[in-house]
């Protein structure tokens, strides 16, 4: 998705002088087409995350859009205040890009896991939250995005080559895509996980139970009728999310249940307790925590017959 | 104390003057708000009122608060912002009747600076935000090859802030001539005196040695200040930075240098008598 991201962002950068790229120091072998292009417009400003929003919300002020990019983490939490008093209070255009939602950066501990970003930023009613589910729903989400005048946040993933079968690349403000038809159970995923998911059904689908899989990559606005729509047609659903169980997905589809008053029994597969130290592949901590393709068949086949789960 | 307003350079910026925007007149509306409002921050708003008069009285290039050619300020410290709206007033940014919302309810005059507020370019008020603003729009002004300069007040604690000192690191690595930060250096906190919490001595050379032009200035001479800035605009490779030498509740005898005045709010004698003495001022 970062490829995508940078792509998109250069190819919209020929076409629109006000588009900035700062990062923190990251990047390498992903920002290099947008620097070579503009390197006028591309500004390392050195492992300072702070200072990068601060910056960001000053060029954004002029009229500039700046993109400010480091791992989810980094770009989130280290200057969450910046974000908050700087381009949400000021309703500039700034994008945030966090790259590595969720344990993608495995090996590299816990340190560098983004399991929060979700959470803190839906929180704030001022900022549109993207966590697109692959590459071509990046590039949609971008173009559909990158011109809107208050500030958005990208959960990207890295990974350029997973497609997500079903998507084709749609993405909507404020809309779910259904990526594929199913009556007996609701799977609802999002950001890079979206392809577990889909997985998941086909591994469903082989013993007879056919579910229907949504990707939620507008997170804010939260795609609340899509959701009424939707969770009112099933009485189980199984929300699935690299991040949190608090605060992300698993609440954001709570709460539509529990506002709506829908019938619907809501079950999570997300990270469930703080990292222990253990450190692995993405595939290996998707295992762990119960995030794997297999993991979410399992719960959805406990699920069905009624078993706690 | 080295005073450094030598000029180097006549400047191509043309200053307004605003005759009737001086500090004194600042203090008294800042005396007179703050007791019809019953607030505190008192002594870090008179710590300021000559370097605000200085920038909205003699420095600040703006037709409107919403001209986007105006000259940016962000005031960091943004606890002395009853400095602020007394200079708005004096500018004809806001009336008198606006003034007098000052901490009333619906009001956009806060005890820290609302964007909301025509103005105020940037909201503060999160210690060690502002000068990363400041920086970005004075590179903005730089990319749009425009003659826009930036003021940034911080306090001298403020710089505990990690952060002020990525800014500081930023501005200077990409030379920005058009940026003004000036440290209200009175030598006091929240709880307590500077040198005691966080050591920050010497403050000068501490910016210096991260690479930016630096003026020890008497931080009460608004035409010593004015003349620095005016003499340096845009001028060199490197930020400028105003060492403002303060005094922490200036121009009221008991407030000065007093811990107690950042937060106090004033009963009827202490009211009647910081009037008295800044009536004697004039």
């Amino acid at each position: 998705m970062r490829g995508a991201f940078a792509k998109t962002l250069t190819e919209l950068a020929a076409k629109d002088s006000r588009i900035y790229l700062l990062t923190g120091d990251l990047g390498y072998m992903a920002l290099e087409p947008f620097a070579e292009k503009f390197p006028e417009r591309f500004i390392n400003v050195g492992v300072a995350e702070q200072n990068m929003v601060g910056i960001a919300t000053g060029l954004a002020e002029a009229g500039f859009i700046p993109v400010v990019y480091s791992i989810v983490t980094f770009a989130s939490l280290r200057p969450y205040e910046f974000i908050r008093n700087g381009p949400i209070l000021h309703q500039l255009p700034v994008r945030i890009a966090g790259v590595g939602g969720g344990v993608e950066y495995g090996h590299n501990g816990a340190t560098h896991y983004g399991l929060e970003d979700i959470g803190v930023m839906r929180v704030q009613p001022g900022i549109t939250v993207v966590a697109p589910a692959d590459a071509q729903q990046t590039k949609t989400a971008l173009e559909k995005t990158y011109d809107l005048p208050g500030p958005v946040y990208y959960r990207l993933g890295k990974d350029d080559r997973i497609v997500v079968p079903g998507l084709d690349g749609r993405f909507d403000l404020g809309k779910v895509q259904v990526i594929r038809e199913g009556k007996d159970l609701l799977l609802i995923s999002m950001g890079g996980i979206g392809f577990e998911v889909a997985k998941a059904a086909e591994i469903l689908s082989k013993e007879g139970i056919e579910a229907r899989v949504l990707v939620v990559a507008s997170v804010n606005p939260a795609p609340v009728e899509d959701l009424q729509r939707e969770l009112g047609q099933f009485r189980q659903a199984i929300t699935v999310e690299a991040h949190y169980a608090s605060g992300g997905l698993a609440s954001l589809v709570s709460e539509v249940v529990a506002q709506s008053g829908i019938n619907c029994r809501i079950s999570r597969c997300a990270i469930e307790a703080s990292p222990d130290g253990e450190t692995g592949s993405q595939s290996y901590l998707y295992n762990k925590f119960g995030l794997s393709a297999e993991s979410v068949a399992a719960k959805a086949k406990s699920m069905l017959c009624g078993v706690s789960v | 104390m080295q005073i450094n307003n030598a000029p180097t350079k006549s400047s191509k910026y043309t200053a307004p003057v605003i005759p009737n925007l001086t500090g004194l007149k600042l203090r008294k509306t800042i005396i007179e708000q703050s007791k019809r409002a019953g607030v505190g921050h008192i002594g870090s708003a008179l710590s300021v009122a000559d370097i605000v008069a200085c920038l909205y009285g003699k420095v600040i290039n703006a037709k409107s608060p919403r001209d986007p050619e105006r000259d940016r300020f962000v005031l960091s410290k943004g606890h002395a912002a009853l400095a602020l709206y007394a200079a708005f007033a004096e500018r004809g940014w806001i009336t008198n009747e606006q003034l007098n919302t000052f901490c009333g309810d619906g009001s956009h005059l806060g005890v820290h600076p609302e964007h909301a507020l025509p103005g105020v370019d940037f909201a503060t008020g999160s210690l060690g935000q502002g000068l990363s603003f400041g920086v970005g729009a004075a590179l903005a002004a730089k990319r749009q090859k425009t003659d826009r300069r930036v003021f940034v007040l911080l306090s001298d604690a403020e710089c505990n802030e990690g952060s002020v000192w990525e800014a500081i690191m930023f501005a200077a690595q990409h030379k920005l001539n058009n940026l003004f930060a000036i440290v209200d250096l009175n030598g006091q906190q929240a709880f307590g005196y500077t040198k005691d919490v966080l050591n920050l001595s010497p403050m000068d050379e501490r910016w210096k040695i991260f690479g930016w032009d630096v003026h020890n200035v008497d931080g009460h001479d608004e035409d010593a200040m004015a003349e620095v800035i005016k003499n340096h605009s845009g001028v060199g490779d490197k930020p400028h930075v105003l060492i403002a030498h303060t005094t922490f509740g200036k121009g009221v005898s008991y407030m000065e240098h007093q811990i107690k005045w950042h937060y106090s709010p004033l009963n009827d004698a202490e009211y009647a008598q910081a009037m008295s003495e800044l009536e004697r001022q004039s």
